[in-house]
């Protein structure tokens, strides 16, 4: 028998699976003020507490790329990572995984399709509170910071997708385990503060999450003064390679867990 | 004989730290290419997950499990090119997406070119009678309609075979009797097609089965075409009781030497024992049983032997007993 070759279901798989995304965005209009206006409080909250403490002009732009990176980070785990908490509830679970398809195709269309709201929140944040605040950029900067942030983007989706495996097998703990780590994530990736003033230990450590040392590499291209972690190649080469591994180990554990899921009736809800 | 679908010894067992449960206990299957055919039992006998094995969501704990010849579990890829699962009750895709969207939708995880797709699922949603219903969202179908939408998704791909697990289960006469029209229909247009179906609906299976097994507690205690499993009660008497309602009854029936099995069901307040007697003299030990428990009797009658009498004689107890636990 003839089958559409695996690129093509690959590819057909993640339009399909980005399309619902796209159109509830269309359809169900709350997130305008869920994705636009409550993120920015956050952002501009921040903003005023180094006001407040009379901190350098270029602090406020640590805050504003830390909210527009912010977006991508939750858009990853709370729509990307944890979603097949919920599809498995639902009965969605078994029809993907009963598919010809893979599993990180339906990831990547999740993803895809999150991302144009996660992209307008960013959008929306960079732009609205840099002309509120008056934070300014350097012009040469910003056509590499936007590689750097590609880039970065890419290394994230990758840990995602890693980071759904885990979902995928153990399920409400690792729900638990995501709201919990979602604080010291926000404090580890330096979203509203410069990493290197976390030190080199605990910002190594932090390291692990792309977005710390994209971050840093673009607010390094963007806001001068920025107090340098480590050398700016170092980071970019340091997030190209993030990609590579986060992107090898959520296939191997994609596939690993997919089986382990199989026999241990984890793919299913479970009835006899 | 062409097999569409074999298992060999194939047993399933669920572990949890406290216990293990053994939900299917070395079942031997062999159902031909072309066949309708049903796999009976009341909830907890395993249907579910032998479903579940054979459309590579699950693994056996051992034996063999292959589907138009390809094993479940070394050549699941292949495979789901090949089949399709439609679950009744089912609640999945989403609820903003419209009827037709989210059958383009499934029907792209299997590779469909859009045009062949969406030409598929209008002539589909015509011949079930859901055209009007392909603007409309998925979250404000009737339970009928989505089932029949459902439906429709597992036939798009064209699967060669069609697992249906309890798929008419909380519908109403009408779209249940759509759901099974649409089923023959789909059989019909190529005797390739093979449909595996759960259900414990007696009548649906006999209605819609070449073949049926009975499964029970994991295993299979009797397979055949609906004919021969009701033969296995030819040779008895089957008489209808309906008694009002008192003390427990049933136990007491079932030791009436010549009662070969003994079911019960409550409907509109009024106890209906179901009684296979290998001899009419049973019937007088039945009576003395009821007057001795003083209750009355609203109506007795003899009847023909339905599936449903066969597998009571074969498990022991009735469906609805079985479901009660």
């Amino acid at each position: 028998m003839s089958h559409p070759s695996p690129l093509r279901i690959f590819l057909k798989t993640i339009v399909a699976r980005a399309y619902p995304r796209f159109v509830g965005s269309y359809r169900n209009r709350t997130w305008i003020v869920t994705e636009t206006l409550l993120p920015l409080i956050g952002t501009i909250a921040m903003i005023y507490v180094y006001r407040a403490l009379h901190a350098p002009a270029r602090y406020l732009g640590f805050v504003v790329l830390g909210g527009v990176l912010l977006a991508f980070w939750q858009n990853v785990i709370w729509a990307m990572a944890t979603q097949f908490f919920w599809d498995r509830g639902q009965g969605n679970l078994e029809l993907f995984a009963m598919a010809p398809t893979s599993l990180a195709a339906i990831l990547l269309g999740m993803a895809l399709g999150g991302a144009y709201l996660s992209l307008t929140r960013a959008v929306t944040v960079l732009i609205v509170v840099s002309v509120l605040f008056g934070v300014g950029y350097t012009a040469a900067g910003i056509l590499p910071a936007l590689g750097v942030f590609v880039l970065t983007i890419c290394a994230l989706y990758c840990l995602g997708m890693l980071l759904a495996s885990l979902f995928l097998f153990y399920h409400r703990e690792a729900w638990h385990l995501a709201d919990a780590m979602q604080e010291p994530i926000y404090f580890l990736s330096g979203f509203y503060f410069p990493i290197r003033s976390l030190g080199a230990f605990v910002g190594g450590v932090g390291s692990l999450i792309p977005l710390t040392l994209g971050l840093d590499a673009i607010r390094q291209l963007i806001l001068p003064g920025t107090p340098q972690f480590i050398p700016l190649a170092w980071e970019i080469l340091a997030v190209i390679g993030q990609i590579v591994l986060y992107a090898v180990l959520s296939q191997v554990s994609l596939r690993y867990l997919e089986r382990r899921a199989r026999q241990d009736a984890r793919l299913i809800l479970r009835s006899t | 004989m062409d097999i569409a679908v074999e298992t060999k010894a194939l047993r399933r067992v669920y572990r949890t730290a406290r216990q293990e449960v053994v939900a299917l206990d070395g079942v031997d299957l062999r159902v031909a290419r072309g066949e309708r055919f049903g796999v009976l039992g009341p909830n907890g006998a395993g249907k579910t997950t032998l479903i579940k094995i054979l459309v590579t969501l699950l693994l056996p704990s051992s034996g063999a499990a292959f589907v138009d010849g390809l094993n479940v579990v070394s050549q699941s890829r292949e495979l789901r090119h090949r089949i399709a699962m439609v679950s009744g009750g089912e609640n999945v895709g989403f609820g903003m997406l419209k009827v037709k969207e989210q059958l383009w939708m499934f029907s792209q995880f299997y590779g469909m070119p859009s045009k062949p797709a969406k030409r598929r699922i209008d002539e589909l949603l015509e011949r079930l009678g859901l055209s009007e219903a392909a603007d409309r969202r998925v979250s404000g179908l009737s339970s009928g309609m989505r089932q029949k939408m459902n439906l429709i998704r597992g036939l798009i791909t064209n699967p060669r075979i069609l697992f249906l697990d309890e798929p008419t289960v909380a519908l109403d006469v009408g779209a249940a009797r759509d759901v099974r029209d649409e089923v023959r229909r789909w059989m019909a247009e190529d005797p390739t097609r093979t449909v595996i179906l759960t259900t414990h609906y007696m009548m649906e299976a006999d209605e819609l089965c070449d073949r049926v097994a009975i499964v029970n507690r994991g295993r299979i205690v009797a397979q055949g075409t609906p004919a021969e499993l009701k033969q296995q009660v030819q040779q008895n008497a089957i008489v209808d009781l309906q008694l009002s309602p008192g003390n427990r009854l049933l136990d007491a029936l079932r030791t009436v030497e010549g009662v070969a099995g003994a079911s019960v069901s409550e409907q509109d307040g009024i106890d209906r024992f179901s009684l296979l007697l290998s001899n009419d003299a049973a019937l007088g030990g039945v009576m003395r049983i009821v007057e001795a428990s003083g209750r009355q009797i609203r109506g007795v009658q003899k009847r023909e032997p339905t599936l449903e009498d066969a597998f009571v004689k074969l498990v022991g107890r009735g469906m609805a007993e079985e479901e009660q636990g």
